[in-house]
């Protein structure tokens, strides 16, 4: 095992006729924050659930620290905190029985952590769960998947649905967990302008299959908005080397491309074009157009 | 130290809170010797990945905007080197440039913004001060 938290390899599943994953290969590196993006149905909720063993490997296998989580859950799940998408606590206990019972399950459970993390979210822990709010509930999961300071931190689409106060809250502790030394963090989002903040790496999920996979820095470095003028009008698209996108009309049309810039300009001196409009993609941009294009 | 980030904005975050710092530098709301927030602080504050703070910190160091001391600190340089002139000379030919485009754009000719640099408000406004 290289130094990867999480090592997936070739990964297939099938849900009856339903190919949720494909062929998916994945290796998230100590240290720093891990986003996985894709839209609804992609199966970012299915691979996570195969990093915590709730679901084996169909085909290909799943290494976490080393381990296989389906055969060893105790020594793997008690290094992750693991926040779902569903945020499903048993709602007849109060907060301090939650509390009581999950710190069983961790040896490294830190009791003033707790404490320290109730008063910053303003918890009372004598309330019970079906009594709180939807973000009080959130604060409470967030709570339970930090107390035991995890080494890699799971969070499942963790501000889907908040108010920005507790999306805050989410954000800053996925910050301070990567600031402390060696902590990973995975989490799964469609909000792209928090995977924007906060993602060292991304990995965009479609149609169950890994359609890219880099650091954000070159992912963003890599993708450009570029605009051509031809030396005559086209009905449609001229095609343009590592377009992944593209739409105009006439003598005007824009690419999304990828790849680097001396090779567009010579790209386009070859289809007897000039650029004559450059801008870089956020996130979103370079989702949508993968998405479009695929 | 106000900062603002604008995540979706195409322009990279470092890029961002570089520049942002450059600003306040330049326009002397940020004084040579000031401490700049730790790394963590500011990228909880911005709600950031770390590592994009420390990076910008890292660029501003080598552009000599900042300096970093022996308490692991870092602190805004003394604006009267060589390298914090050009940044500021950079800075201003961006506005310069963003202000000559959108007169042309409007229609007016070289001269006439000139002319109207000159007669300037802020101009009449320092000119009584002094």
């Amino acid at each position: 095992m290289g130094d990867y938290i999480v090592d997936i390899e070739n990964l297939s599943r099938t849900f009856g006729n339903t190919q949720a994953l494909q062929d998916v290969t994945l290796r998230v590196p100590r240290g720093g924050v891990f986003g996985l993006i894709g839209s609804n149905g992609a199966g970012k909720t299915t691979l996570i659930k195969h990093i915590l063993g709730s679901h084996y490997a169909q085909r290909g296998s799943v290494r976490v620290f080393g381990l296989d989580p389906v055969k060893e859950p105790v020594k793997v799940l008690g290094r992750i905190g693991y926040m779902s998408e569903n945020r499903d606590v048993p709602g007849w206990m109060r907060i301090q029985e939650l509390i009581d019972f999950t710190s069983t399950f961790y040896p490294s459970w830190d009791p003033g952590y707790v404490k320290e993390l109730l008063e910053l979210f303003e918890l009372d822990s004598k309330q019970r769960i079906r009594n709180l709010s939807r973000g009080q509930t959130a604060r409470v999961c967030l709570l339970l998947a930090l107390a035991h300071r995890p080494e890699l931190l799971v969070l499942d689409e963790p501000s889907s649905g908040l108010d920005p106060v507790i999306r805050r809250d989410i954000l800053a502790a996925i910050v301070r967990t990567t600031a402390e030394d060696g902590r990973t963090v995975l989490f799964s989002s469609h909000l792209l302008d928090e995977v924007e903040r906060l993602a060292d790496r991304i990995a965009l999920l479609h149609q169950g299959r890994v359609i890219l996979e880099d650091s954000l820095e070159s992912v963003l470095e890599s993708f450009h908005r570029i605009t051509l003028r031809f030396d005559r009008s086209y009905s449609v698209a001229p095609l343009f080397d590592g377009a992944i996108d593209s739409r105009g009309q006439g003598y005007e049309w824009t690419y999304v491309v990828r790849g680097d810039k001396t090779r567009l300009e010579q790209t386009a001196q070859s289809l007897h074009a000039q650029i004559v409009g450059e801008s870089p993609l956020s996130l979103d941009d370079i989702f949508v157009s993968n998405i479009h294009g695929s | 130290m106000q900062i603002h980030i604008q995540a979706q904005g195409g322009v990279p975050i470092y890029l961002q809170v570089m520049q942002q710092i450059k600003y306040l530098v330049a326009s002397g709301r940020l004084k040579p010797g000031e401490e700049l927030p730790s790394i963590r602080v500011l990228a909880e504050q911005l709600l950031v990945n770390p590592n994009t703070i420390a990076r910008a910190y890292r660029e501003l160091e080598s552009a000599g905007v900042v300096e970093k001391r022996r308490t692991a600190g870092t602190y805004i340089a003394d604006t009267g080197s060589p390298l914090a002139r050009k940044e500021r000379l950079k800075l201003l030919k961006q506005q310069i440039d963003g202000l000559l485009v959108e007169a042309f754009q409007m229609g007016f000719e070289l001269d006439e913004v000139l002319k109207l640099v000159q007669q300037s408000e802020i101009l009449s406004e320092t000119s009584k001060k002094g």
